[in-house]
């Protein structure tokens, strides 16, 4: 499985690489965001150069992808099938509210000197202490989380709740409450607190039918809050990540990353 | 059979005893397409902070099987915003089959279900239809709640919905 291994590794890219332009753009395109009864939605994810296009890759999805329906229990993926340039997957979503689906990556690299070569290391926390020297010369971590997903609701949004790891939106307002012409307001936080300062970066989907990206950037303020008043309907892809230093272990670089699909409704 | 009943009818809309209401007439224009399907219809009155204070009528496919007409009731988009969304479909006494077109006549009575008591102040009629391969559309008139006397307001849509015409009842 060479392919899945390369996208595996593009899935980290967006943890562990990310530099400031990255080349291709992950996303997940749901059906429908708002249901009025139970059923089922499709969902495409893919890998590629311009948002919503299918024109790079499939995204490789195995055992991240969680779909957590709104009582916090888990709905299995149906019918997921990896094609040349998306990956399918269906999702009966039978529960009133509100479902969350996420593909959360995290991984730790180490790497530093033993007699003069340099060794390197990627696993789990669990692995790290047994794999890694405590002590060891020029010793490097980074720890990489990201987090790719979307929301659908049936009926009426109901309450999401952090999952306390690594960054991710809060609404306060419900990302399946949004509309053309209304302000939204969204709270990004890092392992569950606030994080201010964080650059969020929008583009509704459609790119191959205007000249300029009309990419939307907002910064979080002091309560990790963004604040953006809608002026246009559409799907959007909303990008953001941090880099900083790990508050529970020493030496370890993080680098955040969190990419959601919001749809905005028309008035 | 027929006519003493309507005359009854006649009678006590006229008498003296009869509290206000309100009239609502909904007009459903002829299209002209092969694959006409009747719209899907809500008519609601809300207050001027977008809040509902009535859900007066909801017309949609009732009766398809296992509930799979309720799938598109989303499609009222606002409707489905401002209150579609906090109901247990079927509302008694509110939802109701699609119409087909023409005039509509609606009567509401204050102090019964559903337009229930209404406080003093403005309000809207909200009017909204969503047609399957078609479009959606929603007609908003305004009025004042309680009455001074008998009026009528209307607003006309341009594509899915004629003439909402509005008579107040003292």
């Amino acid at each position: 499985m060479k392919l899945n291994k390369h996208l595996a590794a593009a899935a980290l890219g967006l943890a562990i690489a990310a530099p400031a332009a990255q080349a291709h753009e992950f996303w997940l395109l749901p059906s429908s965001t708002v249901l009025s009864s139970p059923g089922y939605i499709t969902v495409d994810a893919a890998v590629s150069n311009d948002i919503f296009y299918f024109n790079y890759r499939p995204l490789g999805i195995r055992d991240n992808l969680v779909i957590s329906a709104p009582d916090g229990s888990t709905v299995a993926p149906e019918s997921l099938t990896q094609g040349k340039l998306r990956t399918v997957f269906d999702a009966n979503l039978q529960a009133t509210g509100t479902y969350r689906l996420a593909i959360a990556n995290s991984s730790l690299m180490a790497s530093w000197k033993e007699n003069g070569e340099t060794k390197r290391w990627r696993g789990t926390h669990a692995e790290m202490a047994e794999k890694v020297p405590a002590n060891a010369q020029d010793l490097v971590v980074r720890e990489g989380i990201s987090r790719l997903e979307t929301f659908v609701t049936v009926g009426r949004p109901s309450e999401i709740k952090p999952t306390g790891k690594g960054l991710e939106l809060l609404p306060v307002t419900h990302p399946n409450d949004l509309y053309e012409g209304s302000p939204a307001v969204f709270t990004f936080v890092v392992d569950g607190k606030p994080a201010a300062g964080v650059e969020v970066e929008m583009i509704r989907a459609g790119t191959r039918y205007r000249d300029q990206l009309e990419k939307i950037t907002l910064v979080t303020n002091a309560d990790g809050q963004v604040s953006y008043t809608w002026k246009e309907p559409g799907m959007y892809y909303v990008k953001t990540g941090v880099t900083g230093k790990s508050d529970t272990m020493e030496n370890v670089e993080r680098r955040l990353s969190y990419v959601t699909t919001l749809e905005v409704l028309a008035q | 059979m027929h006519k003493p009943l309507l005359l009854a009818f006649g009678l006590l809309a006229t008498g003296p005893a009869l509290a206000a209401g309100i009239e609502v007439e909904i007009e459903l224009p002829r299209i002209d397409v092969s694959d006409y399907r009747r719209p899907y219809v809500a008519a609601w009155l809300e207050r001027p902070d977008n809040s509902v204070a009535a859900n007066l009528a909801v017309w949609y496919d009732v009766k398809m099987r296992n509930a799979e007409g309720a799938k598109w009731l989303k499609d009222m988009r606002l409707w489905w915003r401002r209150t579609g969304r906090d109901l247990e479909q079927p509302v008694d006494g509110v939802t109701s089959a699609t119409r087909n077109p023409g005039v509509h006549k609606l009567s509401f009575t204050e102090g019964q279900v559903p337009l229930g008591k209404l406080a003093a102040g403005e309000y809207r009629l909200v009017v909204e239809a969503s047609r399957e391969h078609g479009g959606r559309e929603v007609v908003t008139v305004p009025l004042q709640w309680p009455p001074a006397s008998a009026t009528r307001n209307e607003a006309r849509g341009e594509h899915e919905i004629g003439t909402v015409a509005v008579q107040l009842k003292p």
